[in-house]
């Protein structure tokens, strides 16, 4: 069988060879990739801008951003036929391609989010690593803990306020380099799609900039919602441990996500969804208004075979009803994490409609394709690319993050740049 | 005794040394030095006279042979399309299996299991279009392809090399055409590639072997008394989806508007 075949129906007239090769990990890369700009840049905002109030949420998304940069690659390998020759891309790169930039750009950020990482927690390594370091006879955990955290230090064990100061600056300079990096990250992205003169619907210069926009919204949900459901954990365990033996909780223990914070998070988040949602409009009008040859297929598409998924889904469920529910005063935490699990869902559809949208049509422009997401896996294709792919995915940065929390604890951390 | 700092220096300078990528110190066989400075005095392009073609099947056929595509798997390097106009001004058109069995059948396929009967005295025109890779001047796919597994030959051919291949799919996306896909076995791109191992032996590319009605022909576009770049030359011949810039080097002959 062909690759695509087994999740692609053809109808009138479509030539032999097409069928929807980009499938649902293609779907995921921009999705994810989106999410790691999206908290860099709120990240950004405290640490260049200096919006006091988004300093609780900006130490966690810079954490969450760094467990979520390690998975934007995965969907792209899960896709490729050849994943053991994924790494030519970096060793023989053809810099004609948009694809081929992805190694520099990808581990240009990295670098840039692992510095900023290692400034903001360079005094926490030396704070564990130096009692350890003087005590005998340790454990074997204590051990482990020594070496890890020894050698995160990387040899500087130098903390002193001027010390401090100067890494409160190199953070700064990270942060402000960091935000147009992020925004290139997924720009890039964008362009990858944007560029392909053969797809009418992906064609546009604009799609770089949508691809920016709803990234920056989707980071800032997915941050608002961690935030909040962690922080809702944490005084679920803190409450039972006191069932179990009683004692007072503390007062971190007890402290829930802050509505401030929330409300802050929410203005900024609204800013960049208006934003994106003009220029997805914005291309739409034009595209209609222009009415070029590829125009009458695309109508089809949009205001036909995907109008659910366009317009009821994405603008919808995924922008209208968030933008009511935010812009309606009075707002709780309760409704931000509706709102946001909406908005998620928005940017997840966008992402979609372009990748399977762009391919629901056949180069005819007399023809249509139609996707069926594998969702029972029998064989490696359909594992991979299917939904329980697309779930794994999904799932991967959360348990990074997990364990990333033990490295760069996020709650309860009192002094912080 | 060497210092600290010389030997962090001395080991940076040894890691960057060993760091120089093995493949620029290729030593390279006298064949590819050739194949590299090529003379371009050979430029393959292919002529197709719809006239002629007439449905068949054989040159598909010929290619899957040729070529070592699976007969049975629903991709192919070259295909033939059917175009049916009515006179209520509808167009149908179909390719079903890219027309390896011929089209035996008068009703058009619509897919999804679903045909279309079309009355003989409904018909206001109806063609043959044969189509394979226009091995373009300007080719998207070798464009976009990340890791240069995918280039045009001196003489214009372009190639894929399955060794080098990530399977990522971004030529496929990016051709115009529809003439890529994935190759069912060795899961690469796979294209027309002009039979590359016969025309550059001499013979004839297996589709153009195979055509009984001479539909099919390819030529050196540069040698001026080939009689395949004096048909393209001197009458009147069209291409295929010129809006893209790719420079297409397939040319045909009773190209009608609504191919698509």
């Amino acid at each position: 069988m062909v690759h695509g075949e087994i999740w692609t129906v053809k109808e009138l007239f479509v030539t032999p060879n097409e069928y929807i090769y980009w499938s649902v990990q293609i779907v995921m890369y921009p999705f994810m990739t989106g999410l790691v700009a999206g908290a860099f840049v709120l990240s950004s905002l405290y640490h260049v801008f200096g919006i006091k109030e988004l300093k609780d949420i900006a130490r966690f998304a810079l954490v969450f951003s760094f467990a979520l940069l390690f998975v934007a690659p995965v969907p792209i390998v899960l896709h490729l036929q050849h994943p053991l020759r994924g790494i030519n891309v970096i060793m023989t790169s053809h810099f004609t391609s948009a694809i081929a930039a992805f190694g520099i750009v990808f581990s240009g950020y990295g670098a840039i989010v692992a510095s900023e990482l290692w400034f903001l927690y360079r005094k926490h390594f030396v704070d564990v690593a130096l009692p350890l370091k003087e005590k005998k006879d340790k454990t074997l955990g204590e051990w482990f803990t020594f070496l890890v955290f020894c050698t995160l230090t990387l040899g500087v064990y130098d903390v002193s306020e001027e010390s401090l100061h100067r890494d409160e600056k190199a953070i700064k300079v990270l942060a402000g380099i960091g935000i147009p990096v992020a925004c290139f990250l997924h720009g890039y992205a964008g362009f990858i799609f944007g560029s392909v003169k053969a797809n009418a619907l992906w064609m546009t210069p604009l799609m770089p900039v949508i691809f920016i926009m709803s990234a920056i919204v989707s980071g800032i949900a997915l941050c608002m919602l961690t935030y909040i459901v962690t922080m809702e954990i944490r005084k679920l365990m803190a409450k039972r441990k006191s069932a179990a033996a009683p004692r007072h909780e503390t007062h971190e223990e007890l402290q829930s996500a802050e509505i401030n914070v929330i409300k802050m998070t929410a203005k900024y988040l609204l800013f960049f969804l208006v934003f994106a949602i003009s220029l997805e409009l914005l291309d739409l009008i034009f595209r209609g208004y222009t009415a070029t040859k590829s125009w009458d297929v695309l109508r089809s598409v949009i205001y036909g075979k995907d109008f659910t998924s366009i317009f009821i889904l994405q603008y919808g469920i995924g922008n209208l009803i968030p933008l009511i529910l935010f812009l309606t005063p009075g707002l709780t935490i309760r409704r931000a994490v509706i709102g946001v699990m909406f908005v998620l869902f928005g940017v997840f559809m966008m992402r979609w409609n372009v990748v399977i949208g762009g391919q629901a049509f056949s180069l005819t422009f007399a023809g249509y394709m139609h996707y069926h997401l594998p969702v029972i896996p029998h064989n490696i294709e359909t594992l991979k690319e299917g939904l329980f792919g697309a779930l794994g995915v999904f799932i991967m940065p959360f348990v990074l993050f997990y364990f990333m929390v033990k490295i760069f604890p996020v709650f309860g951390v009192k002094e912080s740049h | 005794m060497i210092s600290r700092r010389d030997f962090l220096k001395n080991t940076a300078k040894a890691v960057a040394g060993i760091s120089i990528p093995v493949a620029a110190l290729e030593i390279l066989s006298p064949a590819r030095v050739q194949a590299i400075k090529a003379d371009s005095s050979v430029r393959w392009a292919f002529l197709v006279d719809t006239y002629k073609c007439v449905g068949c099947g054989f040159c598909v056929k010929a290619c899957k042979l040729e070529n070592e595509i699976p007969y049975d798997a629903n991709a192919t390097r070259t295909w033939v399309e059917r175009y049916v106009l009515t006179k209520d001004g509808k167009l149908y058109a179909d390719t079903p299996k890219g027309a390896r069995d011929g089209f035996i059948s008068t009703k058009v396929d619509l897919g999804m299991g679903n045909f279309q009967d079309i009355k003989k005295e409904d018909i206001k025109k109806a063609f043959f279009v044969p189509k394979l890779c226009n091995q373009c001047d300007n080719p998207p796919c070798v464009q976009v392809c990340p890791v240069g597994a995918t280039y045009q030959a001196p003489d214009g051919v372009v190639l894929v090399d399955r060794t080098w291949c990530i399977g990522c799919g971004y030529c496929i996306m990016a051709c115009p055409y529809g003439v890529r896909f994935f190759h069912p076995k060795y899961h690469t791109a796979e294209k027309c590639n002009f039979c590359y191992h016969r025309i550059s032996k001499g013979l004839k590319t297996a589709c153009v072997q195979a055509c009984p009605f001479g539909a099919r022909q390819i030529g050196n576009i540069k040698d001026p008394n080939d009689p395949v770049a004096k048909t393209i030359t001197t009458e009147r011949v069209g291409i295929l989806k010129s809006e893209y810039g790719t420079k297409p080097q397939v040319f045909y002959i009773g190209l009608d508007e609504e191919v698509r």
